[in-house]
């Protein structure tokens, strides 16, 4: 009971790190249908961002906030400086940039922070909470990364559905030449979208660095758990990359406890042949009319 | 009919006028020389056979499509590389045929995308979520809510619009347009798919909104475009052959040639009816 009681809670706990990476993953994909294969080397280098700023006897926090503010810019950056100039060509010119970036960013982080392991620091203890003479594998720095999650979750589902500001990007991304014929200025929603996307991926990144040790290649296994998270999900739907995310997480731990940690990686193969078998769209997918 | 002259003594203050505007696709002349204005309230009607360019004309006038040559000006003032998204701002709005409603956003939130010119705050102001923006917000979906309700579709605007039944997709699509307060109106077919009784409900809509705009109506039911338009302009193989009256262009010889393929004598024959453009618009 109890190891079941733990493998759940070690697995809710990563679901949500998956969650973040994968909402990063859809916030681009539905608003220009580009699958941005850069957001992991992108999270990778603004936990550099935040790890640089810590090392210089900053707290912990100041080097949190520095991580998502650069998050911020980067994607920014990219967006227009990158993405930019091959909007309205085939999406997979784009594709192919980010796949580069991806390569680009890797080589500029071991040219600046170098390739070895360091370690990341964590805000809140990253050993388990001792109940009487249970053992749970809930730690503080677990309890941070759910609700950092869930507030940053919460904060994205505010802005989509309560401002005006969301309704334009959630306009720009539904139809991006109504949108523009509305008014809305498509090209800044886009770049506040990929500026978004990277904010929540520096979050997933400094959660998976918590308490654990980096190196240029450390979030590399993040874009391959993220994507399925994202597709199990669904790729257009912020609320199916949640789902999608807890979903893998919990399926991964069980699979780590029950079976082998070794099998992790292709029960993820797995779990994403079964669903693009049974529901292609993802489990949160719209219906589409077959073309005919 | 003779295509009148430019009228003399304007200054072009609240005027759309196209200048002599030509548009080629790769050797396909879409429109060559069309010169047209719109006068404020004015219902201005365009009709023409299938491939005429009545679409082009439209995209043209909305910045889709950069003529290669002609001038666009609006309020007097020329209007160089158009982009859409600036169309609004200068208080042109322009509805779609295929009416391009977001289907998996209320009807309200699709009518408040159109409310956007008149937000106060700016980006920032949004991005940061300053109280100022919530009463904008406030206000936006006021105006969005009095103009569904003046379209008699308010009490749709909690649905999305693939369950609203086609005449009010129909009207949430013309809302959309004008809660955006705009001096011009570009209305694209607004009249297809429609019945015969859903079609004059639509007639007298667009007649109360001349006492606020000017319309450009680009539409197939000649009924609707007799009924509703001031003034009608024909094209014809992208080249303007004819505008004046109703009464005037449904009786003018190269208008029944064009729509018939054959010559006619005038008054023989009117292009009004529907079964009368059967031979080129199939």
């Amino acid at each position: 009971m109890q190891q079941l009681l733990n493998t759940l809670l070690t697995g809710l706990t990563l679901g949500m790190v998956y969650a973040a990476f994968a909402l990063a993953l859809v916030l681009i994909w539905r608003s220009t249908r580009i699958i941005n294969f850069a957001q992991a080397p992108m999270a990778m280098i603004t936990t550099y961002v935040a790890l640089t700023v810590i090392d210089a006897d900053y707290s912990y926090w100041v080097g949190f906030t520095a991580a998502l503010l650069s998050g911020l810019v980067l994607g920014a950056a990219i967006e227009r400086l990158v993405i930019r100039p091959v909007e309205g060509k085939p999406h997979i010119n784009a594709v192919i940039l980010t796949l580069g970036l991806f390569i680009v960013i890797h080589a500029v982080a071991a040219l600046l922070f170098g390739s070895r392991y360091r370690s990341f620091p964590a805000p809140f203890g990253v050993r388990g909470f001792q109940v009487g003479e249970v053992n749970v594998a809930l730690t503080g720095f677990g309890i941070f990364t759910i609700g950092s999650v869930v507030v940053v979750m919460l904060l994205l589902v505010a802005l989509f559905r309560g401002t005006d500001l969301g309704l334009m990007m959630r306009a720009a991304a539904f139809n991006q030449e109504v949108a523009r014929l509305l008014g809305v200025r498509v090209g800044r929603m886009f770049t506040l979208g990929w500026a978004l996307a990277a904010l929540v991926g520096s979050l997933s990144g400094l959660l998976i660095a918590g308490g654990s040790l980096v190196h240029p290649s450390y979030m590399d296994s993040a874009v391959v758990f993220g994507f399925v998270a994202a597709v199990l999900g669904g790729l257009d739907s912020p609320v199916g990359a949640v789902v999608g995310g807890l979903v893998l997480g919990v399926s991964l731990s069980f699979v780590s406890g029950y079976v082998g940690s070794e099998l992790v990686a292709l029960a993820a193969l797995g779990i994403l042949m079964v669903v693009l078998l049974l529901r292609p769209g993802g489990l949160f997918s719209h219906a589409t009319p077959r073309r005919v | 009919m003779r295509i009148p002259a430019r009228p003399t003594g304007t200054t072009g203050e609240g005027r759309f006028e196209l200048s002599d505007v030509g548009v080629s696709f790769g050797g396909v002349v879409a429109l060559s020389e069309v010169s047209l204005e719109v006068a404020p309230r004015q219902v201005l009607g365009v009709i023409g056979p299938n491939g005429a360019g009545k679409t082009t004309l439209f995209n043209v006038a909305c910045g889709f499509v950069t003529p290669d040559r002609g001038t666009i000006r609006w309020r007097g003032v020329t209007l160089r590389r158009l982009r859409p998204h600036q169309l609004a701002g200068l208080g042109i709005a322009r509805t779609l045929q295929a009416m391009g409603l977001f289907d998996r956003m209320s009807v309200l939130d699709n009518v408040m995308v159109g409310a956007d010119r008149h937000a106060a705050t700016g980006f920032g102001s949004a991005l940061l979520a300053l109280p100022r923006s919530a009463r904008d917000e406030r206000r936006l979906r006021d105006r969005a809510m009095a103009v569904l309700d003046e379209l008699g579709a308010a009490s749709y605007a909690g649905r999305l619009p693939p369950s609203l039944p086609y005449a009010m997709r129909k009207r949430v699509s013309l809302a959309r347009a004008l809660v955006s307060n705009p001096d011009l109106l570009l209305l694209d077919e607004p009249a297809s798919g429609l019945s015969q009784g859903e079609m004059a409900e639509f007639g007298s809509v667009l007649r109360g909104l001349t006492e606020r705009m000017a319309v450009l109506l680009v539409e197939h039911h000649m009924d609707l475009v007799l009924s509703v338009c001031d003034e009608i302009a024909v094209l014809d193989f992208g080249r303007l052959i004819a505008r004046g009256a109703p009464d005037d262009v449904r009786s003018d010889p190269a208008v029944l040639a064009a729509y018939l393929g054959v010559e006619v004598r005038e008054g023989a024959a009117s292009p009004g009816g529907r079964e009368d453009n059967s031979a080129r618009s199939a």
